[in-house]
């Protein structure tokens, strides 16, 4: 984790060490402080020496200066290096992932990811920015501190040393069994936290089965448990003070001591003694310091386990030596093909299929929840790879293509699809980034968007806030269909991609298709039986292996899954709300329901 | 309906960022009512910390003040002295262990005693939080987005947990420190105080001025840091469209330019605060050597009795002046935070929760002799319980699931009315349906049956009974409902099936799942029934957590059922063995069910057709068909 996490900071290199430099120097500067101060007493205050006390104390005035100087440096070069390792890390991550495939994003998922990026990436910047200030200053402050301490007394510095090293070993204990016990504690308040959120959006059916009181119980209990477990580990960190205070000031009473007869030897002087207490108390603070940078950094250590993680994962996906950059046809060919999502599993997802679908042919294809639909079709654009068999583009496997050729020409409209913040063409230019405005003008009329793009006050400069939040389901779907006509496709797959669109307009679209993009394989995945009654030919997927495969009207009444899907469908007429909508369907009525209530 | 599944995921810790101090409408009543939580269950627990607090201050002075004693009242005399004697010393430092001892304790017992203070009083909070939460309306969870909510557990107890353990008691600390350090130094000399002082105005002054240029910056550190938040999180979700349209660069080149700005922003902002520091140190360090040179040249002059031990003393005070001066002006950042945090608690705190005026509740009966006498044990029957104080009467009312709107107008906005007089009857044991376009206000009506919001005019009667006048628990808990988005909870299937009846057995809970179809994919599942559900369920597919929620209905067994488009996300073949298991649910219970598949609606006793908040037709299939009116276009298609 270290060394990946390192190779980042390379750029920083120069303030990364420079920041501990300066923070020598500026430590080097305070502890010269107190041996000046035994100078005066000793020299000046003692032997009534005014020019010394004055000629000392503004070195001392300059030592500050200096002070300051480095201080400020030190500062501004861990704020350069911290926030630019903060920058570089999250620019790696997110150029990484977008070398990731299908299956490393599904791995990580989009919430893991987004606090990746965020929340964790600020953490290691705060954490390094730490550890450049402190972790040197301490130790440094400590071993200057001491060599002062050993400089002015031999063996009154002896009794400091005897103490760091008790306290060094206290301290260690106490902080190594805190960050476990704090680490426990977290998890609990993370999973609290949790059950929070659950409760906050599940509130409709806590209320509902009139669960209040029975959610409050088990809420009481863990927070009861989490209560318990942050006393228990805050108790042992207390230990700390008692501690510390009780070496500190067991170290003044014996230097006072010791130190009382050897002046009075005179083997010391009032102004070292002076000193030396001085140099106890910075001991002292750099010994809290470390322990507090300990704490810090084991915390933070997670952080930078999750970071790691993302920059690790190598891309399942990789574009093949030699690519093939044109795509002849758009013919699509299976054959035996199985593919399973996690390499180990031996649960295969889609088995043994084999398919030739001949460019501009339009397949519908149609089966239960979790029949593999969406798997099959991902494999075209290969978003995964399969696992055995092959799959063929215009008769070359896609794996000999080069990734973008494959996918500017094989064009997907994902079930969850997602809109982004920006105008309504710039949305539809995501299929081709110079399409002029007749060519997203043509595309949105391919996919009936036109008409209600027009409806809007700004039309096609609308802007679409994020995640396309402010049109309804149908609309959006409607408006990622456009973009993806855009790409001029040879091979256009449409994944349940007009579920929120009415009958009749479905209807419109998929005419359109026939009779505008007439030489372009259409593959449409529906659970409408009316979206894909017309096509060329229907595949019917049943647990991931090919139940049917033919016309309409081959398929029925041959095909029982297909036939009863069909009569189900049929015998109840079309799809109700959907075809409410289309009747009277308009901007406004849509932003309004999402206003109004959560489910409206 | 996939506007329902993109809702973007507003996670908690926006807010928690070092940022420019929140204004305060009034923070001395915040921080009264936050202190009077930790008295209400800590008193006893706040009067020994502070006692403790001000016995270690004391303790610590009386230390500092024995370098003076040493080296005055021992080293020079013993100096002068030809034959020196230490036993006046040892005893002096015997005493002075003492001291410290009893400093040592003190400071320990109120850290130890702080521990439950700040963490019992976090809990209660929390607790306050959550009992608060569950009572409030579904208008607050409507009105209010859940990344706000999640972010007063946890960003905002998190602030408040920290005044409370740490700001307070070092506040006062640092208070008692610097009042008795500047009485010390009082009594040392007068004029090294002054020195000290005005040395500590010119900090206070510096870091304050500081603390405005970071205040600017960090501004400016949080608006490059929500962009580039906003624009990872836009991205991530969209990640497999980047893909799939080869976006790659563009998607990286946009973020790397933001991600630039933020750098720079954040470059700044830390460059200040970092300053702050060294300045500060060093500022005390020059007020340490000033004061160092002054009192060498006073202790040289002997000036109004200043002695070298004084000296010492006082340059350890000066030492322990600035420290704390440094943490109280550090503190007051983090205590303001804390208060805004503390106002937006209370703010959830002050919430006004669910009314609930009924008197009418529910209970199990049996029939005696055609009457209905009310008992413990299950019976299967229920009543209804009026009782009538001012006769001292109580009257039984057999429970039987009729429902009936009369004239109800209703709106989410006092003037926006979205349900226009709106009258139906549910007789018991009937179907009906509700079927119109998204916003027609079919989710509304059914809202209004279980009180999640109450009507503007007209009424809502149950079995004769306004609604109003039933209690609400007892009122929900007579009504089974299905929602559109389903929400499980973590836990185990069989725990979540559950959630319908609490003390429902295993086999009920199976047979529960039998009815709804579930059983068969739950058995499949790794572990079963015993399957753990994380994530409210994410690892089951759309289709199968919505089984699992008709499973959960089915389980409490309720009189009257609504289902909100329970099975919009179950594919037509699933659906079709759903709709058998629904079938047996819905028999001989009222149930009302919005569907936009017509084949769930077409055996419905009475269909209601809703536009825009009104019924314009209602009517069984046959009589809608036959009446050629919208009905009949949406179920033929025919839209002209």
């Amino acid at each position: 984790m270290i060394k990946t996490l390192a190779s980042y900071i390379r750029e920083f290199r120069l303030p990364s060490i420079l920041t501990p430099v300066m923070m020598v120097a500026e430590v080097i500067m305070e502890m010269v402080i107190p041996l000046l101060m035994a100078s005066i007493i000793d020299n000046g205050v003692e032997k009534g020496d005014m020019q010394h006390i004055m000629k000392v104390g503004m070195i001392m005035v300059v030592a500050a200066g200096f002070g300051l100087l480095f201080g400020i440096l030190g500062g501004v070069f861990a704020a350069k290096a911290s926030t630019g390792f903060a920058r570089n890390l999250r620019k790696a991550m997110f150029d990484h992932i977008q070398t990731f495939s299908f299956s490393n994003i599904d791995r990580f998922s989009t919430a893991g990811l987004i606090t990746r990026l965020t929340t964790d990436v600020t953490n290691i910047q705060m954490a390094y920015q730490m550890l450049l200030r402190m972790f040197v200053r301490a130790p440094i402050t400590l071993i200057v501190a001491m060599c002062m301490a050993f400089y002015i007394n031999h063996s009154l510095a002896r009794i400091y040393l005897t103490a760091v090293l008790i306290l060094a070993v206290f301290l260690g204990l106490i902080i190594s069994n805190v960050t476990r016990h704090f680490r426990e504690v977290f998890k609990k308040y993370d999973d609290l936290n949790a059950s929070v959120q659950e409760n906050v959006s599940a509130i409709r059916v806590v209320k509902a089965y009139v669960r209040e009181e029975y959610e409050k119980r088990k809420f009481f209990r863990a927070s009861e448990n989490v209560y318990r477990l942050f006393v228990k580990a805050e108790k042992i960190l207390t230990l700390n003070m008692p501690i510390m205070m009780t070496t500190v000031y067991t170290c003044i009473l014996l230097i006072s001591w010791l130190g009382a007869k050897m002046i009075v030897s005179s083997t010391l002087t009032t102004g070292e003694l002076m000193s030396l207490l001085a140099y106890c108390m910075n001991i002292l603070m750099s010994l809290m310091m470390l322990s507090m940078v300990f704490v810090m950094i084991t915390m933070s250590s997670a952080s930078g386990q999750r970071i790691a993680e993302v920059l690790n994962e190598q891309s399942l996906l990789t574009n093949p030596e030699d690519p093939v950059y044109t795509i002849p046809d758009g013919s699509v060919t299976f054959s035996h093909v199985d593919f399973r999502y996690n390499r180990d599993s031996d649960n295969n997802v889609l088995k043994d299929i084999t398919l030739e679908i001949a460019s501009g042919e339009t397949i519908g294809i149609i089966g239960a929840t979790g029949s593999a639909k969406t798997t099959l079709v991902s494999l075209i654009s290969r978003l995964y790879d399969v696992s055995s068999g092959s799959v063929k583009v215009g008769g070359i496997d896609v794996r000999a293509y080069d990734l973008d050729t494959l996918r500017n020409n094989v064009a997907v409209v994902l079930q969850k699809n997602v809109l982004f913040s920006g105008t309504i063409f710039e949305n539809l230019r995501w299929g081709k980034e110079d399409a002029s405005e007749e060519e997203c003008i043509r595309a949105a009329k391919l996919a009936c968007a036109d008409e209600f793009i027009r409806k809007f006050p700004d039309g096609y400069n609308t802007h679409i806030e994020q995640g396309g939040s402010n049109v309804s389901g149908g609309q959006k779907q409607r408006l990622c269909i456009a973009r993806a006509l855009l790409k001029d496709p040879k091979i256009l797959i449409l994944d349940d991609s007009t579920s929120a669109v009415d009958t009749a307009t479905d209807a419109r679209i998929r005419k359109a298709f026939r009779e505008e993009i007439p030489g372009v394989t259409k593959i449409i995945i529906a659970q409408r039986i009316s979206s894909v009654m017309d096509a060329d030919r229907i595949l019917v997927l049943e647990n991931g292996a090919v139940h049917g495969f033919g016309t309409h009207e081959e398929l029925l009444g041959r095909d029982e899954i297909y036939t009863e899907i069909y009569e189900t469908q049929t015998s109840g007429g079309g799809d109700f709300d959907e075809a409410a909508r289309a009747a009277d369907a308009d901007y406004r009525d849509e932003a309004f329901d999402r206003r109004g209530g959560e489910n409206g | 309906m996939s506007e329902q599944n993109s809702k973007p995921v507003s996670g908690p810790g926006r807010r928690g960022m070092r940022g420019p101090r929140p204004k305060l409408k009034d923070p001395v009543g915040l921080f009264k009512r936050v202190m009077s939580y930790v008295t209400k269950y800590y008193g006893i627990h706040i009067v020994l910390v502070a006692v403790c607090i001000v016995i270690s201050v004391l303790c610590n002075a009386r230390g500092t003040m024995f370098m003076q004693t040493l080296i005055d009242g021992y080293i020079s005399p013993l100096l002068a002295s030809p034959d020196p004697d230490f036993s006046g010393l040892l005893h002096a430092i015997l005493v002075m262990a003492g001291i410290y001892a009893v400093g040592i304790i003190a400071s320990f017992a109120y850290n130890r005693i702080m521990i439950y203070v700040s963490q019992g009083t976090i809990k209660h909070i929390r607790d306050d939080m959550f009992e608060h939460m569950e009572s409030l309306p579904i208008r607050y969870f409507d009105t209010h987005p859940h990344g706000d909510i999640m972010s007063n557990y946890t960003n905002d107890v998190d602030t408040l947990r920290q005044l409370v353990s740490q700001s307070i008691p070092q506040f006062i600390n640092s208070g008692l420190t610097v009042i008795t350090v500047v009485a010390c130094m009082l009594m040392l000399s007068p004029v090294l105080t002054l020195l000290t002082l005005a040395m500590a105005g010119l900090m206070l002054f510096l870091s304050g001025k500081l603390a405005g240029i970071s205040g600017r910056s960090f501004l400016a550190q949080q608006k490059d840091l929500a962009a580039v938040n906003g624009n990872i999180e836009e991205m991530m979700e969209g990640q497999k469209v980047v893909k799939v349209f080869c976006r790659e660069n563009i998607a990286m080149e946009h973020f790397g330019a933001l991600n630039q700005s933020l750098y720079e922003s954040a470059n700044s902002a830390n460059r200040t605060a970092n300053i702050m520091g060294p300045v500060n140190a060093q500022l005390g360090n020059i007020s340490y050597v000033l004061c160092a040179i002054a009192g060498g040249v006073l202790a040289l002059k002997g000036f109004m009795g200043f002695t070298l031990g004084g000296l010492a003393s006082f340059l350890t005070f000066n030492r322990n002046f600035s420290m704390p001066v440094n943490q109280i002006t550090m503190q007051m950042n983090s205590i303001v935070m804390a208060l805004a945090g503390a106002e937006r608690i209370f703010t959830l705190l002050d919430e006004k929760p669910e009314e609930d005026n009924g008197c009418i509740s529910l209970v199990r009966c049996r029939m005696e002799d055609g009457k209905i006498i009310p008992v413990k044990e299950r019976t299967g029957m229920w009543a209804w319980e009026h009782p009538y104080p001012s006769r001292g009467t109580v009257e039984y009312i057999p429970m039987k699931g009729k429902v009936v709107f009369d004239h109800v107008d209703f709106g989410y906005e006092k003037d926006h009315i979205v349900l226009h007089d709106i009258s139906l009857y549910a007789e018991a044991g009937q179907k009906i349906a509700f079927v119109g376009s998204t916003g027609a206000g079919k989710t509304t009506i059914t809202n209004l049956i279980n009180r999640f919001y109450d009507v503007n005019t007209g009424s809502v009667t149950y079995d004769g009974q306004d609604i109003m006048k039933i209690k609400k628990p007892d009122l929900r808990r007579s009504l089974g409902i299905v929602l559109q988005e389903t929400q499980l909870f973590t836990g185990t299937v069989e725990e979540n099936i559950r959630y319908g009846k609490l003390d429902a057995t295993r086999d009920e809970v199976i047979a529960a799942a039998k009815l709804a179809n579930a059983d068969g994919f739950i058995r499949r599942l790794p572990q079963g029934y015993d399957t753990m559900l994380k994530g409210s369920g994410s690892n089951l597919s759309q289709g199968q957590r919505q089984l699992l929620a008709i499973a959960r209905a089915a389980i409490a067994d309720p009189p009257v059922l609504i289902l909100d488009e329970a099975t919009s996300s179950i594919d037509t073949r699933t659906e079709r063995m759903v709709q058998e298991g629904m079938d047996a649910l819905m028999k001989g219970r009222t149930t009302f069910v919005i569907a936009h598949r017509l084949s769930t609606v077409r055996n419905s006793d009475c269909i209601m057709v809703l536009e825009a908040g009104r019924i314009i037709e209602r009517g069984p299939h046959e009589e809608l068909i036959e009446k050629k009116g919208k009905y009949y276009q949406l179920y033929t298609g025919n839209l002209e």
